[in-house]
């Protein structure tokens, strides 16, 4: 109900300056994980010189157990094609482009049906609502690369290069698609735009916590009862997540939630009743991420669970820069080394200055964040690495039969 | 043009606006250590060698890439810098197979440089002693995959200065390799205009000219800088 009020609202009852001042006030952070407050990114790039610019949404969606765009592409596209017109009629585009992943068909198919008929009915294209303001939406497909959901190596895949992430800054907002000032904004992002023109920016920072506006989507899977997506206010407990909306485990107790992805990190038990926003959960050692939330019980090893993330890092990282293209490798090495019984504790010493080099000195934050699973399961659950070291000191005799 | 006045490593420096800290350092006679880096080609700030401490940036900086700017405050030797290099060349050559011993580029080598500059002995990682290969199609060069670091001098220096593009990366991560015309023998590619400034550019023994041995890989670096000046300034002068 109501599709295409608040872009008629925008185009026709408020100024450029006007909407951004709105997402300003609302208070919203972008929901891709970073959590950059949406409005200050918009305004900049509005601010910036230069006829031609572009508005880009990021539907790279690639952290394991993690489905919430895929789900609003595929049930409302037009909910974000909305967001993207009232963005590029707010930072002075006329051009935008979706990339999404291949890897979710239903939702090029619906995205390429709701383009086309929002064109036919004047919502999109030339002079949109009878206005002055044009803008066009088109569809870019990425090859399957996690690490072209890095704002960087996106524009390198749009333009048509090698998804390879360049250094920031020049960030996109200056130097972005084909050298233009472009915003770049999450699926959820721009999927938040059109209640907070309808409803008001009042409205939207009335719910959620003083840092962290708004609502937000998690995809509940993993050992949890109930899995599937919940959306819920900012500063909602992960006990209530958990426990209640989730249902808990079925056998035995909830050890751990993760969060974040292979970029953020293990939340134990005994944090479940810190209220989840973007602050809180980066002081226990991980991020808010995209949303995925991946559940364990008491059966999962914790070891197990980082040397999974480090093979996706490893095999996911594009190999431009050597600290993660060559550090991965050898991070995941060596826990595959401890899964295996046949680690030292001088091992674990290695690899935790190895995580510190490769988080310190990477391009990019699929490197600066790779070591990030290994770094909070040693924070809060060392003790399982420990019984996993080699058993005994093996003699050199043992060691030969 | 306006000045930057900065401190390096203490020392007071000024330097003209739009240069990189790189520039401004060696300017000033300090040496910030660098493996993709090559003066007139596209800086790729891909090797992380080069990345230093600046006073109020949670990050640390990449030198190739970062403009100096008034007042800033800038470390390029700290401990933890150089920990984090010697780590990062153990990488590389725990990462590929770099026989010293056999190579054209032993005693004029970036990496065998870097890794003496850091007080390597021998590297804390476990070799990965990938299968690589050897192509020696091309009847004058030669390269050798397993003496590449992936530093893409070569990507560059025939893109931006050849203007053959015989050169790109193929692959990603760990599976990354330097591939020719259309993963083709090198000796295939008709864009190759056997000019050699790969050769120049390689830091390693990975492209080497045929005929030269253990130790013999000479590189005119002069000729590159002679190109760049010469396209840039249009100054003609060797």
């Amino acid at each position: 109900m109501g599709g295409y009020e608040p872009l008629y609202h925008a185009l026709y009852e408020l100024s450029s300056a006007a909407v951004i001042e709105e997402i300003t006030k609302s208070g919203l952070r972008g929901r891709g994980g970073g959590g950059y407050p949406t409005g200050l990114k918009w305004a900049t790039v509005a601010k910036m010189p230069g006829k031609q610019k572009y508005v880009i949404c990021n539907a790279d969606e690639g952290d394991p157990g993690a489905f919430m765009d895929r789900s609003v592409l595929e049930s409302d596209p037009h909910r974000v094609l909305e967001g993207m017109a009232i963005a590029g009629y707010a930072i002075g585009a006329n051009h935008g482009f979706i990339y999404v992943r291949a890897e979710y068909p239903l939702a090029i198919q619906r995205l390429t049906k709701a383009i086309q008929q929002a064109k036919k009915y004047g919502l999109l294209g030339s002079q949109i609502f009878e206005s002055g303001f044009d803008f066009k939406i088109d569809i870019r497909i990425g090859a399957g690369a996690f690490v072209c959901g890095e704002e960087t190596a996106l524009i390198h895949s749009i333009e048509g290069g090698r998804g390879n992430p360049r250094p920031r800054p020049p960030y996109p907002a200056e130097v972005g698609l084909w050298g233009c000032p472009t915003l770049i904004n999450n699926v959820e992002t721009y999927a938040n735009i059109t209640p907070i023109i309808r409803k008001g920016a009042e409205w939207y920072s009335s719910i959620g916590t003083a840092g962290s506006k708004g609502t937000k989507v998690f995809a509940l899977t993993g050992k949890v009862q109930h899995t599937g997506l919940v959306e819920v206010p900012m500063g909602t407990t992960l006990r209530q997540i958990v426990e209640e909306m989730g249902g808990g485990v079925a056998e035995g107790r909830v050890k751990a939630v993760q969060t974040g992805g292979p970029s953020g990190g293990c939340i134990p038990a005994v944090f479940f009743d810190t209220p989840v926003d973007y602050e809180s959960l980066q002081q226990l050692g991980t991020m808010m991420g995209s949303g995925g939330m991946i559940v364990m019980d008491d059966a999962t090893s914790m070891v197990e669970i980082a040397q999974f993330y480090m093979d996706f890092c490893r095999g996911e990282s594009c190999g431009k820069c050597v600290p993660c293209r060559a550090g991965t490798v050898q991070l995941h090495e060596m826990l595959t080394k401890i899964v295996n019984h046949q680690a030292t504790e001088t091992d674990i010493e290695q690899m935790e200055a190895l995580c510190q080099m490769v988080k310190e000195m990477s391009l990019c934050g699929l490197g600066q964040s790779a070591p990030n699973p290994v770094l909070s399961t040693l924070r809060y659950f060392k003790e399982e690495y420990l019984a996993r070291l080699r058993p005994e000191v093996e003699t050199f005799a043992t060691a030969k039969d | 043009m306006s000045v930057k006045t900065l401190k390096i490593d203490g020392k007071d420096v000024a330097a003209e606006e739009g240069t990189m800290l790189l520039q401004a350092a060696q300017d000033a006679g300090i040496q910030i250590p660098t493996l993709c880096f090559l003066a007139g080609l596209t800086p790729a700030a891909a090797c992380r060698m080069c990345l230093v401490e600046v006073e109020g940036s949670h990050k640390l900086l990449p030198a190739c890439v970062t403009e100096v700017a008034e007042g800033m405050v800038v470390q390029t030797h700290t401990p933890k810098l150089q920990g984090f290099r010697r780590m990062n060349v153990e990488l590389l050559f725990a990462e590929g197979n770099h026989v010293c011993a056999v190579c054209v580029a032993n005693g004029n080598c970036e990496l065998q440089d870097l890794a003496i500059a850091l007080g390597m002995d021998h590297s804390r990682f476990p070799y990965r002693f990938p299968d690589r290969h050897v192509d020696i199609s091309h009847d004058q060069f030669g390269i050798d995959h397993n003496r590449c670091v992936l530093c893409t001098r070569c990507v560059r220096v025939c893109d931006e200065i050849e203007g053959a593009h015989v050169w790109d990366v193929a692959q990603r991560g760990e599976h990354c390799f330097i591939v020719s015309g259309l993963h083709q023998p090198w000796g295939e590619v008709d864009a190759c205009t056997s000019c050699g400034k790969c050769v120049d550019a390689c830091p390693t023994g990975a492209i080497f000219r045929k005929g030269s041995t253990i130790g013999e890989k000479e590189r005119d670096r002069a000729k590159l800088e002679f190109l760049v000046t010469a396209r840039e300034k249009h100054q003609w002068t060797r």
